[in-house]
């Protein structure tokens, strides 16, 4: 196992209007990058503000390298912030505002300035040295708060919603930048985000949080193909979840029934016994509508309508029972089933998983 | 103020329309007394001013005396003394008043306006009640066993200095409130992150951040306290300051040339300091 920087340990935080976080526990690796993700006001801003100390939890332990450093000051802590509205010193030019750090912790002006100098360059500003805040573009400022951050070279760096003011292009551009920076440096990383695709792109580890609790903690791919509740399944990715008894298991396969028929999905992950009630979720991309059966399982369905989604057509039909169902296939606008039209609902078992079937690890 | 700068003609004439009663106001108000102050004081002793009256400077040259320049460095020194203290008392006033809760924001807030609500002299003569020899003041600190006898508050330098800063305080409080509260503490957050302890956070980031409030409060202090004498005559501070000499030189020596000169040359003063001020950068207060 790899050497654990930060642990949290049941972290509870109350604002006076019931609990913002409710035992919060995780367990952060040396130079691992970890995403909270979640809708706002679930909780990661109060989290990584624990993490910082500007925030003092209710309850639990917030222990770094072993220590326990609970109640100490932010400026205590060996972990900087990138914020979220980058929270540059208008009145302080680049250089000074990068320097910060490192001035205020008694490092000598030589030092200071190579330092200054070698954090620039790596986020690319070194030309705009003498510039004021003010006079920087969103992704400007984005990369001057990232150097001030990394300049007293924190243990572990956390970014509350980094790239939420960038337009699209980019934070594209600039995920990629972040991640690369990361892997150069091998500091840790906490990472918020309520941008999934963001969030699977760059973490090696993803905390999905839902009011004040995590939903589920895991890789990308854990939390993408298995994931532990509706809601994770609902907020990540497009999907469509089915629920029906399980009619019979064996080591990878569970035959799963209900009102529209049978089908299969992956039970490897899952602990399933016949006759269980259970819900299952398949990915968009992964459904196909066929127009005439595959053999194996089809469930049969009715098209309500059609919709082109650039390279893909989205496929959106009713079962028998009503359950709405999305597919996605890749044939063109002209060749995709009519609304109206009954197609045949199918995919691959093992792209297929039950809800809650994955290991909850931590 | 008409802003040309992307206004087309006929919004300029619009507005320049709307500007013109207020232009009207300050010519009749401001500009033809000053004028009028401005002439007497360069029109011979005794006379009024006309345009076609004889100037002279000799007024000005009778104000080059020791005892009246030691009159204007005491007027400074006073107005100097009541803003350091309006600001060391004012700006963490208005520091904890942004800071505190809507309710007690409020509450503070209530008490910083209410006084504005009565006349300052009614209010300082309850000050004058208050700190008398038999009053309230005295009669707490012997009931505390702090004192054996009466303490005479009134008429020392430290009352006058305590009703000049009680009436002036308020225009400390309001401008470094506003610079405060504007103050986006996630900067604060920020410097502590960095590794700041909150007294270096506040000197770093704070107090630069927020010095166009405390720099607009103290000329706004200053300015008025310069010329400011019913105060000290009141407290019975016995202090001569600018405005007793031009009163006197008005009222009772009913020599209106020499009082004009002085007047201009207290206009001059406070006139300076708010250039230097607009120079530094400051905010334009609403006056110009």
């Amino acid at each position: 196992m790899e050497e654990v920087l930060l642990s949290l340990r049941h972290i509870s935080k109350n604002f006076g209007e019931g609990d913002v976080l409710s035992d919060v526990s995780i367990d952060v690796h040396k130079g691992e990058f970890v995403t909270l993700l979640g809708a706002s006001g679930c909780g990661k801003t109060t989290t990584l503000r624990i993490v910082s100390g500007l925030e003092t939890p209710d309850a639990g332990e917030v222990i770094l390298n072993g220590q326990d450093m609970t109640g100490w000051p932010p400026e205590r802590r060996p972990v900087n912030t990138v914020f979220q509205s980058y929270a540059l010193f208008p009145h302080m030019n680049v250089e000074k505002n990068v320097a910060y750090g490192l001035k205020v912790r008694g490092v000598d002006k030589c030092a200071q300035a190579a330092r200054v100098a070698e954090m620039l360059e790596l986020v690319q500003m070194s030309e705009y040295a003498k510039r004021m805040p003010a006079q920087l573009s969103g992704g400007q400022r984005q990369r001057i708060a990232i150097a001030r951050a990394l300049a007293p070279q924190p243990q572990l760096l956390l970014l509350d919603e980094p790239l939420g003011a960038l337009d699209l292009q980019l934070r594209r551009q600039m995920q990629i930048e972040l991640k690369r920076l990361q892997k150069k440096l091998g500091i840790t990383f906490i990472y918020i985000t309520h941008d999934q695709e963001e969030a699977i792109n760059m973490s090696d580890r993803i905390a999905v949080m839902r009011g004040g609790r995590f939903e589920q903690l895991g890789t990308p791919e854990e939390i993408y193909d298995h994931p532990a509740t509706r809601y994770v399944a609902q907020f990540i990715g497009r999907s469509t979840l089915l629920e029906g008894t399980v009619r019979s298991v064996d080591d990878s396969l569970a035959v799963i029934g209900n009102e529209n028929g049978r089908f299969t999905v992956d039970s490897a992950h899952a602990n399933l016994r016949p006759g269980e009630r259970c819900e299952i979720c398949v990915r968009t991309e992964r459904m196909r509508a066929g127009r005439a059966p595959v053999g194996g399982f089809d469930l049969p369905a009715t098209v309500r309508e059609t919709r082109y989604a650039g390279g893909s057509v989205l496929t959106y039909a009713v079962l028998a029972d009503g359950t709405e169902v999305v597919a996605e296939g890749e044939e063109r606008m002209s060749d995709a089933p009519q609304a109206g039209e009954t197609v045949y609902m199918h995919w691959n078992p093992a792209q297929a998983s039950v809800i809650g079937g994955a290991s909850h690890g931590a | 103020m008409a802003r040309k700068n992307g206004l087309r003609a006929g919004e300029v004439r619009r507005s320049a329309l709307f500007t013109l009663p207020m232009a009207l106001l300050a010519v009749l108000l401001v500009a033809l007394p000053l004028i009028y102050v401005l002439g007497t004081s360069l029109v011979e002793s005794g006379q009024s001013f006309s345009f076609g009256a004889a100037f002279t400077l000799d007024n000005y040259r009778r104000l080059l005396r020791a005892d009246y320049l030691m009159v204007f460095l005491g007027s400074l020194k006073l107005a100097f003394l009541t803003t350091l203290v309006s600001l060391l008392v004012g700006y963490p006033f208005a520091y904890c008043m942004a800071r505190a809760g809507r309710k007690l924001k409020s509450l503070l807030m209530m008490l910083v306006i209410i006084p504005f609500w009565t006349s300052a002299l009614v209010r300082i003569y309850g000050w004058k009640i208050l700190l008398q020899a038999n009053g309230p003041v005295n009669a707490v600190l012997r009931g505390l066993g702090l004192i054996e006898k009466n303490i005479k508050f009134l008429g020392s330098y430290g009352s006058v200095l305590l009703a000049m800063v009680y009436c002036m305080i308020s225009f400390m409080i309001l401008p470094c409130h506003s610079a405060v509260d504007k103050l986006d503490l996630t900067l604060v957050e920020a410097a502590r992150d960095l590794g700041s302890k909150p007294w270096r956070a506040f000197l770093d980031v704070t107090l630069p951040l927020t010095m166009p409030g405390i720099l607009a409060g103290c000329v706004l202090v200053f300015v008025p306290s310069v010329g400011m004498f019913y105060l000290s005559d009141i407290m019975g501070g016995g202090l001569v300051l600018v405005g007793n000499l031009i009163r006197d030189q008005l009222l009772k020596v009913r020599d209106w040339n020499t009082g004009s000169a002085m007047s201009m040359v207290l206009i001059v003063i406070t006139a300076g300091i708010y250039l230097i001020y607009r120079r530094s950068g400051g905010d334009d207060l609403g006056v110009f």
